[in-house]
Order: structure tokens, then C-alpha cells, then sequence
């Protein structure tokens, strides 16, 4: 065990773990955070806390980390490497680990363009694969990037994350065998919609050997309208919704009712594929259709372990 | 080359505003290669200034003059006396010229016409292009001569993020994503390999992060004794 | 105060701006305001520098006349001709002064209707604006 957290449990005992999101609120209330918790709890083995996502600012991810846990839910926090530079990113490792964070997903970060300071000044002192390289050197060799040797390392999981969906296609596997030899433990892909891409890229991931050394978890998100799903296609960068899934939201008469039903579906498919260790589900801005997600697509029995 | 681009009208006149003779000064290198400050750039800021002040009722006087290159102090001198018969200098070149001219004459107020922008290429007529940052570490060696630090919104060191779409920045849609070109070309050149090597975090303090640099070349720098000789001559 | 004459300034082409303008001349119509004209090779060849020289130098409104732009004697000419002049337009706007003092025109050599619309197009800018002087009066 690296970190001992329930997510590391679920995933190195070969059973199918489910992940789950929860976007952090624009403001310094706690309130959303612990209502999110108590409605989520038991639904999933850990809860992805968002950092500052599409650069909006938001509370912090750690902070929001520390609410949740007092809630019993397990945290996944999520460290871009936007807004931080190695000094600032290794402190709220050791920071994160002190105070019992054990999920750590490494992330390069959307550029703050797309935010709301688009006059922010980027950092970029790393990527998400050299921030991988960075922690993991940390937390076996106690090791800090400027060579400095410490004592009690933090105690994480590292997961990170790939979207198989982005351009040069062919070479996304490779990308993910880099994350995999610069410490990776796991890994959430992007919104899969397009079944066949993803396969594609997950014949590549087997051949390379790689869903034997890093646990692969399936993103899905639950859409409510055909308008998100356009959305997706059109605006999102590195995201593929094939048109079928937009008729298909358009063409249903309850909207709402047709994105849980295929989001189902997709995890059902998922979950025969080989490799797939688990699922992430991003409900961005509709955290509470989760348990009925999770339920519906029979994964209501979380293992359990002391 | 460097790269700049001439400030709005209507900040230069707030910054010239309340002085009565005005130095415009060009300058003949870099930023009148990309059409900012050379002598035509000048005349027609000249003018464009002066028919304003007639527009708004001001008197002032304006003079353009163009120098071969006015990052180095030898051509400043050559127009020291507009220089110092002015009450403000408008330096209508990058901001290494501005700054050149600002240090020779500390009791001179310099501000500047250009906003400097990039290194950068022409890569057609009208249209430069970023292609270095000036870190101080070139890699460009191992990404197929292609620079990630400068060409990649993100400065990615090991392939691209998840936003390249198309081959394109997510970041701005009309740019090619630098790694999918560092891929291609890489590819071409049969070295994909090198796609595959995890780079570790970049020493930066080869770059402004490790203070101001200064650039020393021993064998042409001067000795005390060759200085002193120097000054004598002159 | 004398009654004063709009003052134009037109850049015109040699081939198909000039051909107009001499084709326009034989009507011998007469215009009320002072048209002065300075040939050019091309209006490829009329620069910003030129435009804003002559509006310094006292005229109130300026043209430039080149060949259409799909049928340019130069090829691309008078396109060139039209892109500095929406880029002086832009440093016009920039100081406060009316762009519309400063427009682009094509025709082609039989066009001659299209200069005189040209000239009391002209001219009625030239009347509603004025010389460029600081707003409330004050001498030229």
C-alpha cells in the first residue's frame, strides 16, 4: 500500500471502483461541500474535489478536501499545475498529506483564458507529467525536486489524467505509458461518448502493457439536454460526442430521463471492456443524479474494507 | 527578431500631452522590419500627432528621426542634441532602444511608442509569429527543432495536453498545437521515440526566473588596461 | 469671413482612375470647391504617409481613386491602395478626427458618372466637417 486510502483498497484488490465528482463553490461557504457529501456518501470510493476548474477561481481544492472529510467521505484532490510552481505544488503535497488527504490527481490544468482572470499570469512551471515524476520521487524517495532529501514523505496515491479523445490520436497511449513510468497509479480519462475511439485507444493502452500498471477509470457525464451535448461537441476542445447521442437527447421526450439512461448504458458497456478498472463520473452541476446513476447501473455495493 | 506593435493613438498623445517639443525617435533595425517603427512609421505617427493637436487646439512641436539601431549607444549619440533640446523623447522602437536611450540621459523623461511583443518570425507578408522565449536552455534538439516552451500555451515539456483538437491549441483554435507539430515532424523524421522519454521538470533558472541575465563574452570584453586605454584615445 | 471652398486632394491611378477622370471632364461640369489631383503610377504606390501629409497640409478631405479591384492594371493595386487607406481611417478615429475624411474609390475607365458622385460626395464631407480645428472654431 502506498497510501492506504479506500480508493487505493478498491483498485489494488481488483475490484471495479466508481469515482465521482464534486465542483467546489464560488464563494467561502462550506455549505454546498457538506451537502454534497452527505448526499453522496457510500456512493462512490472517493470524490474528486475540483482545483480551480476551467480556471474559475473557486475554494481551494485542499480546503475543500479537508470539509468533506470531516463529512466520512474520502477526498481525490486535484493539483494543476496553472496556478502553482514546484515550490508552491510540493508544500500543499506535504500540506494535503498532513492533514489526511491520500488521492492526489495530477493535472496540467486548463489555461486561464478560459477562465474568469484571463489577465492572470500562467505558471506552468510544470506539466502534469513532470509534476507526476516530481511527487512520486517525493513520496518513495523523499526526494524534492531541487534534490533535497526530507523526512516523512507524504503518503499519496497519484492518479492523473488522459483524454484519448485529443489530437495526435496515436499518441495518447504513449502519453499514458509516460504518466504510468513517471509514477502514475491511476488514471480518469476525459467524457468518453464515442465507444469505438475508446476502444481504439484502449487496444493500444493493452498492447503496451499499460491496464496491467495503472488502474484505468472510465469518465462519463450525465447529460440533462441535447443543448449540452452540442455543447460538448462544438466547444469543448479534445472532446468527441458522435451525432447519434445528440439525436438521440434531441429526439427523447424526457431529455433528463435519456442522458441517465445512456450514461447507464455507457457504464454497462465500460465495465465489459477489458482493462476498465472503474468508472469517474463527472455530474458537473448535477452532483445529486449520482446515487441514481450508481444505483441503476448496479453498483450500489461498494466493498467495504476496515 | 523582435517584434513590436505601435501603442493606440490616443495613449501616446495622453503621454506627450503636457510637453511642448517632442522627439520622436525610430529606429531602422528590428521594429521597422515589422513595420512599427521605422521611418515611414514615424512620419505618419509624426503627422497623425500633429494633425490631432490641430484638431484639439494644442501647440506643440513634434520632430521624427529615425536611428540605425537604438539599442546601442554609439547611434544614440548621433542625434544626442534632439535629444537633449526636447522636453520628451517618444521612442518609437523596442523597448531595449527606449530603455538604451532612457539610461544614457537619466534626466530625460523617454516613453515608449511600442508595445514589444515577441521574438518572432515573419512568416508572411504582415503576420509574426512567437517561436522562442528566451529561456536560456535550448531543448529544441530533442522536439524535432520545434520549441514547446514558446509554441505551447501551456509550455508542455512532454507532449500535448488534452485540449489539441484537430491538431489545434485549445487555448486559440487558428494556432497549431506545438506538440501535435513536434509529433509530426518527429514522426517524419522516423525519431517518435523521443516523444516517449519523460522530461523532467526544466531548470529554469536559466531563464528571467533566475534574475536579470548579463551576458558576458570574455575574449571580447574589455580589460581594465584596454578601457583606460580607450578613454584616452577618445 | 470669405466664403471658402472645400479643399480635396485626390490620388489618382494613371490607367483606369485617371481615364475616368478625363472621360468625367469632357461633361466640363463645374464644382464648387477646389479638387486638386496628384497623379500616381498606381494607388498601390499611395502610402499613409501621403494620405495624412496632405490632410496636414491643409486639405480637408482626401480621396484616393484606383482601377476596379477585380480588373487593377496592376493586378493588385488598387487592393493595396484600399488597405492603406482603412489603415489611416484607423488612425484618424484613433485622434479624435472623422475617418470619412479619408475613402477609397474604383472605377474603371468609362465610369466618368462615378466621379463626379465621387467629387460631391466629397464634398459634402468636406462641408459638414470642415477643416480639422479644435471643436467651437479657433483659426485654420
Amino acid at each position: 500500500m502506498k497510501a492506504g486510502s479506500n480508493l487505493e483498497k478498491v483498485l489494488e484488490d481488483g475490484k471495479f471502483a466508481v469515482t465521482a465528482e464534486i465542483g467546489p463553490p464560488q464563494s467561502a461557504n462550506p455549505e454546498p461541500l457538506i451537502h454534497h457529501a452527505k448526499m453522496l456518501k457510500g456512493y462512490a470510493e472517493a470524490f474528486n474535489l475540483t482545483d480551480n476548474q476551467t480556471a474559475v477561481v473557486r475554494l481551494s481544492s485542499i480546503a475543500a478536501a479537508a470539509i468533506v472529510m470531516k463529512e466520512g467521505i474520502e477526498p481525490v484532490i486535484q493539483m494543476t499545475c496553472r496556478d502553482r510552481n514546484r515550490i508552491a505544488l510540493q508544500s500543499d503535497l506535504l500540506g494535503a498529506s498532513a492533514i489526511g488527504v491520500r488521492n492526489v490527481l495530477c493535472l496540467t490544468g486548463d489555461h486561464q483564458t478560459f477562465g474568469n482572470e484571463k489577465s492572470a499570469k500562467s505558471v506552468f512551471d510544470f506539466d502534469s507529467i513532470s509534476e507526476l515524476y516530481t511527487f512520486d520521487k517525493l513520496r518513495t524517495e523523499g526526494l524534492q525536486s531541487g534534490g533535497d532529501k526530507i523526512e516523512d514523505p507524504p503518503k499519496v496515491y497519484l492518479g492523473c489524467a488522459e483524454n484519448p479523445f485529443a489530437t495526435p490520436y496515436e499518441f495518447r497511449g504513449m502519453r499514458l505509458a509516460k504518466k504510468v513510468n513517471a509514477g502514475a497509479d491511476f488514471v480518469q480519462t476525459q467524457a468518453i461518448f464515442d465507444m469505438d475511439m475508446f476502444e481504439t485507444w484502449m487496444d493500444d493502452v493493452r498492447s503496451r502493457g499499460l491496464d496491467k500498471k495503472i488502474h484505468i477509470l472510465a469518465g462519463v457525464i450525465p447529460m440533462k439536454t441535447a443543448g449540452a451535448a452540442r455543447y460538448m461537441k462544438n466547444k469543448v476542445p479534445g472532446m468527441i460526442v458522435p451525432n447519434s447521442i445528440i439525436d438521440r437527447m434531441k429526439n427523447a421526450s424526457d431529455p433528463k430521463e435519456e442522458g441517465i439512461k445512456l450514461c447507464v448504458e455507457q457504464i454497462e458497456t465500460l465495465k465489459n471492456i477489458k482493462g476498465v478498472h472503474g468508472v469517474h463520473i463527472m455530474a458537473v452541476m448535477w452532483e445529486e443524479i449520482v446515487p441514481r446513476i450508481v444505483e441503476t447501473a448496479g453498483l450500489i455495493q461498494r466493498p467495504a474494507y476496515k | 527578431m523582435i517584434v513590436a506593435e505601435r501603442k493606440p493613438l490616443d495613449e501616446i498623445a495622453k503621454m506627450i500631452a503636457p510637453y511642448e517639443k517632442v522627439a520622436v525617435i525610430g529606429c531602422r533595425s528590428c521594429v521597422a522590419i515589422c513595420l512599427a517603427g521605422g521611418e515611414k512609421e514615424v512620419n505618419m505617427l509624426v503627422s497623425a500627432m500633429r494633425l490631432k493637436n490641430r484638431k484639439d487646439g494644442r501647440k506643440q512641436s513634434l520632430d521624427g528621426f529615425v536611428l540605425e539601431r537604438q539599442c546601442e549607444k554609439e547611434w544614440v549619440k548621433e542625434v544626442e542634441e534632439k535629444i537633449l533640446d526636447s522636453d520628451i523623447v517618444l521612442s518609437m522602437s523596442c523597448s531595449l532602444g527606449t530603455q538604451t536611450i532612457g539610461d544614457m540621459y537619466p534626466h530625460k523623461i523617454i516613453v515608449p511608442g511600442l508595445n514589444t511583443a515577441i521574438f518572432g518570425v515573419p512568416e508572411e507578408q504582415g503576420v509574426w509569429s512567437e517561436k522562442c522565449l528566451g529561456c536560456g536552455d535550448c531543448i529544441i534538439d530533442t522536439t524535432g527543432g520545434i520549441c514547446p516552451i514558446a509554441r505551447c500555451a501551456k509550455s508542455m515539456l512532454n507532449g500535448p495536453c488534452g485540449g489539441s483538437s484537430d491538431g489545434h491549441c485549445e487555448v486559440n483554435t487558428d494556432i497549431e498545437c506545438a506538440w501535435y507539430a513536434i509529433h509530426e515532424r518527429l514522426k517524419l523524421q522516423n525519431r517518435l521515440e523521443l516523444m516517449e522519454y519523460v522530461r523532467p521538470p526544466k531548470n529554469w533558472s536559466t531563464s528571467h526566473s533566475g534574475g536579470r541575465r548579463i551576458i558576458v563574452k570574455e575574449d571580447a570584453k574589455l580589460t581594465p588596461h584596454q578601457k583606460r586605454g580607450r578613454e584616452v584615445l577618445e | 469671413m470669405p466664403e471658402r471652398r472645400p479643399k480635396i486632394i485626390g490620388f489618382c491611378c494613371e490607367k483606369h482612375g485617371l481615364d475616368c477622370v478625363t472621360l468625367a471632364a469632357r461633361s466640363e461640369r463645374q464644382y464648387d470647391a477646389s479638387v486638386r489631383l496628384i497623379r500616381v503610377p498606381c494607388t498601390g504606390r499611395v502610402d499613409g504617409m501621403h494620405i495624412l501629409q496632405a490632410l496636414e497640409d491643409g486639405a480637408d478631405v482626401v480621396f484616393v481613386l484606383g482601377c476596379l479591384e477585380k480588373n487593377c492594371y496592376y493586378d493588385t493595386g488598387s487592393i493595396e491602395g484600399r488597405k492603406r487607406v482603412e489603415y489611416v481611417k484607423g488612425m484618424l478615429a484613433e485622434t479624435g478626427i472623422e475617418p470619412e475624411r479619408v475613402e477609397m474609390f474604383n472605377a474603371s475607365s468609362s465610369m466618368a458618372w462615378k466621379f463626379h458622385d465621387i467629387v460631391s460626395s466629397m464634398k459634402d464631407v468636406a462641408e459638414r466637417l470642415g477643416p480639422i480645428r479644435p471643436k467651437g472654431g479657433g483659426s485654420e
